[in-house]
Formats: structure tokens, C-alpha cells, sequence
């Protein structure tokens, strides 16, 4: 007998329609209408799981889901941290209009037998999209849930062939100050940088996004090119990304230097381990109905069950 | 020109009474605004943006408090020492509000986490710090509370809204992420307000020393 065992993160595509889903076929309707053919429902409703609307994406449709709604997109593209473009929460929204995203190229460097300068169409098979929708913790206690469109980051990071000395890897943030206002102050050592250790990297949760709720990845949400790691606080998955590097010592990363004390380098999400000025054993859910919608705040963002054993015999209150 | 001065002196009060009012106003509005379905700037944090908005308006009457007297220093204008405790009392007001919103809208009303938070966190315990002080302040500002008290026992207790504002400032500062423009601007400014004062003091202590001297 086959026994199939179901991660908690995951539910049947018979149990939800995601909302991204549906609203790409709107988008594509759309598309339609404004082309002047608005009979053609059916046809619309037949592209089914790949869907393409004018400036969408094609991709498959996801596996993971986790418990709760998704969050609107407006909140996911309106309330955001992007401090190269201001540290308000609306800011990246208002003043990343400028950032230049095509063509984009990414610099991959270090342990690896192949490296150089790739273009993004080299480096993510825009014909192997999937979506994955994940939760998102932020280290400032809000949450969302987001689906993304993108690839695995590890067949991203096997496609360079890495050499055994690769133990770490390194990720750097595009950084242009006339396209980018925040970074006229230092509010953090520009440019921002980012890291996991290798088998955090090619977990198959981790994920390189190009999209978001079916279309490219707006500039303020880390155009062209982002990381999303849902076990760990928002600020590990790095946006924008412009350079990656294969390393044997651990890299650097921009929380950690500016308060090593508040921000360590694994920032996996954990309730029982809080911030030095606040707690996080709990959540405000961005978006949700209710302004008070709060949740208790899951072990590794509720991944526990496919990540805990990477961080297996560390302590995890020291390795925070 | 006399007149002039008599309409600012009779407008004064009520200018800084809705100047002061008008932030608090059009948070009420956004509010409304949101619950009615209508456009508003609250972003998709209603609560945290209210915690900020109070905050710094709080923070920032406060700086315009200490700047009163420097101001009639300057201009030689007398008459705006009469809404220095009007600007304080508002200070005051946003600082309640501020409080308010973190115990209700935060903690629901439990002093229980409350008193963890401030025993637990520092930008807390001297946000926290700086609110009591200014509760004596507030209750003594009124006219009765001057006579009461006697004139200079009410300026050497309405002097701790130096160590408030210092107990602010620094509230803001352990409080954001990054090293953002904002504490430092806060910060500079409330310096050059003290650093006036100190400079001040040290000018007319020299001057009471010279002057016995000039006159023998």
C-alpha cells in the first residue's frame, strides 16, 4: 500500500484554489477583453496551472500551502522593508520606480567550477517556473503569506557545479545611488549582504522568487531576482540580488555587523528565543481581517518538520 | 505696530491651541477614514503607524517646548513664554496617547506585560521613565499649581523636562533598526537646545561675577 505522508505545510490541489490563482485569470481575462476578444472565457478558464497574462509569468502551481489566507497583494506590495529605498514601510513602494531591472546580471564567484557574469535568463529556467506559497516572518513580529514564482535555489546553485570547499554562500544586493534614495544614509554598511550555510542553501525549501502572485516581482519586492527562506526572519531572504558567492568561511551579513547582539547569522524564526527589544513569541498578521489579527508564532515559521534537522544538536538560543 | 503685537498676543493661545491639535485630528480622521472604507494613509500596520505618528509628535512638541525660551532669547519676543505650558501640556497629551494606544492597542490593558516590558526592555523602561516624570509637570502647570507650589520651587521641579527630554530622545534611539537619520536628527537638536542653555548659564555667571567688579 502506498502511504502517501503529507508535510504540514502542504495541501492537495483539490483542497485550495489559491487566490493567485484566480486572480491571474482575472489578469488574463483582462488581457483578452483589452485585445478584443471578451468571448472567451472558456479558453480562459482552460489554460488552467500555467497561466501567462501579459506582463505574468508561466509556471506550475504549488505544492505548498501552508494554514491561513494569503495575504492581499497591495499589502505584500505596499508594506515592506527595502531599506535601500527608505526605512518606512510604504517607501520602497513609492521610490523604487527607478531601479533598473533589465537587463540584470549576477556575478557568481568563489568555490565553484563554473563562474563569471550570467545573465538572469541563464541563470533561472523561465521555463521550469513553479509557484510556492510560504509564510513570511518578519524579525519585526508581522507576518504574511505570499505566493511566490520562481525556482529551487539549489538547482540554481548545482547548475555552478560548487567544489567541496563550498561551505557557505554568499549574496549581495544590487546597489546604485541614483536609483536607490535609502542608501544617501548609512542606515546599514551598503551594500546589503546575506548568507547561508550550504545545506540551508540547497534545502528545497529555499527558493530563488522571480515573481510574486503571478507576475514578475515588482521592484520594491526585490526585482528581478530575490532568495525566500520561510524557516528564517524576513531579512535573511535578500533582495535584488546581484552577486553570489560560494565560501569556506561564513560571510558576513549586514544585520549581524550593524547589532550582532539582536541579529545573528542563522535567524531561523523561534518563539522561544526573543529579539533583545521584543518578544517573538507572537505575530501580527499584515493584511488579515481583524487590526488586532495576531498568531502565535510557529518553531522555524512552521517548517520544523522539513528544517529542524539541519540545525540538529545546535543551541539555538546561542546560534540565534 | 503695537496692534500687530496685540493681535499676535490675542491669537497666540488659540493658534497654538489647533496648531498643536491638528496632528491628533488628522489621525482621528484616518481613522475614520479606515473604518468608513474610505482612502487613507495608515498603511496596512494601522496600530504601528498610530504607535510612531504619537510618538514622534510627542517627541517633537516636546523639542518645540525647549524651544521656547531660546526663541524669546533670539527675537527678544516676550509674549510666546505665554504658550510654553500650553505646548508642554500638549507634549504631555501625545506622550498619554502614545502610552494609551501601546497598553491598549498592544497589550490589551494587561499591566501585567506592561510591567514585564519595562522592566524587560530598555527603550521601554526609559520611555516609560520619561511618561511619569512628565505627569507631575502636567498637574502642576496650572495657574493655582504655580502659586501653591511658590515660583521657584515650581521652576526647579518643571526642570526635569530636560532629563525628560534627554530620557526621549533616547527612547527613539534604542528603539529603531540600523542607525537611522531620525534619532540623530532628535538628538542634534535637542543638543543645541541645552547646549543654549548651558551656554547661557555660563554667560551670566560670568556676567555676576564682572559685575560687582565693573561697579567698585
Amino acid at each position: 500500500m502506498l502511504i502517501k505522508r503529507r508535510t504540514p505545510w502542504t495541501l492537495t490541489e483539490n483542497d485550495v484554489t489559491p487566490k493567485s490563482m484566480y486572480l491571474s485569470r482575472r489578469r488574463l481575462m483582462a488581457s483578452f477583453g483589452a485585445a478584443g476578444i471578451a468571448a472567451c472565457g472558456p479558453r480562459g478558464e482552460a489554460a488552467g496551472a500555467a497561466q501567462e497574462a501579459e506582463t505574468g509569468l508561466r509556471f506550475t502551481k504549488t505544492d505548498y500551502f501552508p494554514a491561513g489566507d494569503l495575504t492581499p497583494v497591495e499589502a505584500v506590495t505596499g508594506y515592506n522593508n527595502f531599506y535601500e529605498f527608505g526605512t518606512g514601510k510604504s517607501d520602497p513602494a513609492r521610490s523604487s520606480g527607478r531601479l533598473t531591472t533589465k537587463p540584470w546580471t549576477v556575478a557568481v564567484e568563489g568555490h565553484a567550477e563554473r563562474t563569471g557574469t550570467f545573465a538572469l535568463e541563464d541563470l533561472v529556467d523561465f521555463n521550469r517556473l513553479e509557484e510556492r506559497i510560504y509564510r513570511l516572518r518578519c524579525v519585526e513580529a508581522w507576518s504574511m503569506v505570499i505566493p511566490w514564482v520562481g525556482v529551487p535555489l539549489a538547482d540554481v546553485l548545482a547548475s555552478f557545479n560548487p567544489t567541496s570547499d563550498a561551505k557557505y554562500v554568499a549574496f549581495e544586493t544590487y546597489l546604485n545611488r541614483d536609483e536607490m534614495p535609502g542608501v544617501r544614509w548609512p542606515v546599514l554598511d551598503w551594500p546589503y549582504v546575506e548568507g547561508l550555510r550550504m545545506d540551508e542553501a540547497t534545502h528545497p525549501l529555499a527558493f530563488l522568487a522571480v515573481g510574486l502572485y503571478g507576475d514578475v516581482l515588482p521592484n520594491q519586492n526585490g526585482a528581478p531576482l530575490r532568495l525566500v527562506v520561510p524557516w528564517k526572519y524576513g531579512f535573511k531572504s535578500i533582495k535584488s540580488i546581484v552577486r553570489i558567492r560560494f565560501e569556506s568561511e561564513q560571510p558576513p551579513t549586514s544585520w549581524n555587523k550593524s547589532a550582532a547582539r539582536e541579529y545573528g547569522f542563522y535567524s531561523n524564526v523561534n518563539p522561544n528565543v526573543d529579539h533583545p527589544r521584543w518578544s517573538q513569541a507572537s505575530e501580527r498578521v499584515i493584511g488579515g481581517g481583524s487590526l488586532f489579527a495576531r498568531r502565535d508564532t510557529d518553531m522555524f515559521n512552521g517548517y520544523a518538520d522539513a528544517v529542524a534537522g539541519l540545525y540538529a544538536g545546535m543551541d539555538l538560543a546561542k546560534n540565534y | 505696530m503695537a496692534d500687530l503685537n496685540a493681535f499676535a498676543k490675542a491669537a497666540l493661545k488659540p493658534a497654538v491651541f489647533w496648531l498643536l491639535a491638528a496632528p491628533l485630528l488628522w489621525l482621528a480622521w484616518q481613522w475614520t477614514a479606515m473604518f468608513a472604507g474610505w482612502p487613507h494613509t495608515l498603511g496596512f500596520n494601522p496600530i504601528e503607524t498610530t504607535h510612531h505618528f504619537l510618538g514622534e509628535t510627542a517627541l517633537r512638541v516636546l523639542l518645540i517646548t525647549l524651544a521656547v525660551t531660546p526663541f524669546r532669547d533670539l527675537t527678544g519676543w516676550a509674549p510666546i513664554l505665554r504658550v510654553r505650558r500650553r505646548i508642554g501640556l500638549f507634549a504631555f497629551g501625545y506622550a498619554a496617547l502614545h502610552v494609551s494606544a501601546y497598553l491598549g492597542l498592544d497589550l490589551m490593558f494587561s499591566l501585567r506585560d506592561l510591567w514585564a516590558d519595562v522592566v524587560k526592555r530598555r527603550y521601554i523602561t526609559l520611555g516609560m521613565a520619561a511618561f511619569v516624570l512628565l505627569v507631575p509637570l502636567a498637574i502642576t502647570s496650572r495657574n493655582d499649581m504655580i502659586k501653591r507650589l511658590g515660583a521657584l520651587r515650581w521652576r526647579r521641579l518643571h526642570m526635569l523636562v530636560y532629563p525628560i527630554a534627554v530620557l526621549a530622545v533616547a527612547h527613539h534611539w534604542l528603539m529603531e533598526k540600523g542607525n537611522q537619520p531620525g534619532p540623530w536628527a532628535h538628538a542634534a537638536i535637542l543638543a543645541l537646545l541645552l547646549g543654549w542653555r548651558v551656554q547661557r548659564a555660563a554667560r551670566t555667571r560670568i556676567a555676576k561675577r564682572r559685575a560687582p567688579a565693573a561697579r567698585a
